[in-house]
């Protein structure tokens, strides 16, 4: 069922636009505050694009020094987030080219594939498959399991999926057509889910009968 | 509604963006159709395991020497 916002909330300027006032009337202070409330899903952006850790850190520093330093450039028509994104992501694909000296880097890398278009593994999850796993058994699982994804594919399911921007804001940090996220979302979305069923699918009890194709 | 019909529309589905009239065609679907069940269910699951999950941790000292960083250009800079 579709959520309709109230209106007064619409209306209501996002709490980001007070604090970028303040850091921009030479509070610094105010800067902490947005840098603590987005480092970690900066940090994860970076990591997820450029798969690097130190690369991630640098990007990171680098991305939030850079909208300090061009704050006076934020036009306030885009969230103070997604402008933010948009430059992790750019400074993430730097980062990329340079270790890859010579080699196109792109978010269109890789996305003719069809793997994942048609779900083969039809197999039902487990209840809680997740409980089958220690924390860090998990975290494996699931780093390796993304790190798989085209890079195309990978960079919308994060920006839309995990840390929550919509179509039209991925579109716009990827310079990508809507579209185009559109069809990658689902091809990621089902990519993802046909390489965790290996870890995740229900085990056959001993009574039952294995039919596999 | 065949299957690639219901695909076609999964991620709508997911996201919560198909009309009350295309809801029930694939709820319908859904009610003869245990493959597009269970790729329902799981895909919904893939992306609740990947929201909920952090994955990479930010390193330890990595928000001190950010904040260092910045605080060297304001003292240029304002």
């Amino acid at each position: 069922m579709a959520i309709i916002q109230p209106i007064a909330e619409q209306l209501e300027p996002h709490p980001d636009v007070a604090l970028v006032e303040r850091v921009r009337g030479g509070d610094v202070s105010a800067y902490d505050t947005l840098v603590r409330k987005y480092e970690r899903q900066i940090f994860r952006i970076a990591q997820h694009i450029t798969q690097n850790r130190e690369d991630a850190e640098d990007v990171m520093q680098d991305a939030f020094l850079k909208a300090y330093e061009k704050l006076e450039q934020f036009q306030g028509n885009s969230k103070f987030y997604t402008w933010l994104v948009r430059i992790a992501v750019n400074e993430s694909l730097m980062r990329l080219r340079k270790r890859r000296t010579g080699k196109m880097v792109s978010i269109d890398e890789d996305v003719e594939t069809e793997e994942g278009s048609v779900p083969r593994d039809l197999a039902d999850w487990a209840p809680d498959p997740e409980q089958n796993y220690n924390q860090s058994e998990l975290a494996e699982i699931l780093r390796k399991t993304i790190q798989g994804l085209p890079q195309g594919f990978r960079i919308v399911f994060v920006l839309r999926d995990v840390e929550g921007l919509s179509t039209e804001e991925t579109a716009e940090t990827l310079g990508l057509s809507i579209p185009a996220v559109k069809s990658r979302l689902l091809r990621a979305r089902l990519q993802l889910r046909e390489r965790l069923s290996r870890y995740f699918r229900r085990k056959k009890g001993p009574g039952e009968t294995r039919n596999e194709k | 509604m065949t299957c690639s019909e219901f695909l076609a529309l999964l991620d709508d589905l997911i996201d919560d963006s198909v009309s009350a009239e295309t809801r029930a065609e694939l709820q319908e679907h859904l009610r003869g159709c245990e493959h597009c069940e269970v790729t329902l269910n799981t895909t919904r699951k893939t992306i609740e395991i990947y929201r909920s999950h952090e994955i990479y941790d930010l390193p330890a000292g990595l928000r001190e020497r950010l904040h260092a960083a910045i605080m060297a250009r304001c003292k240029k800079g304002c």
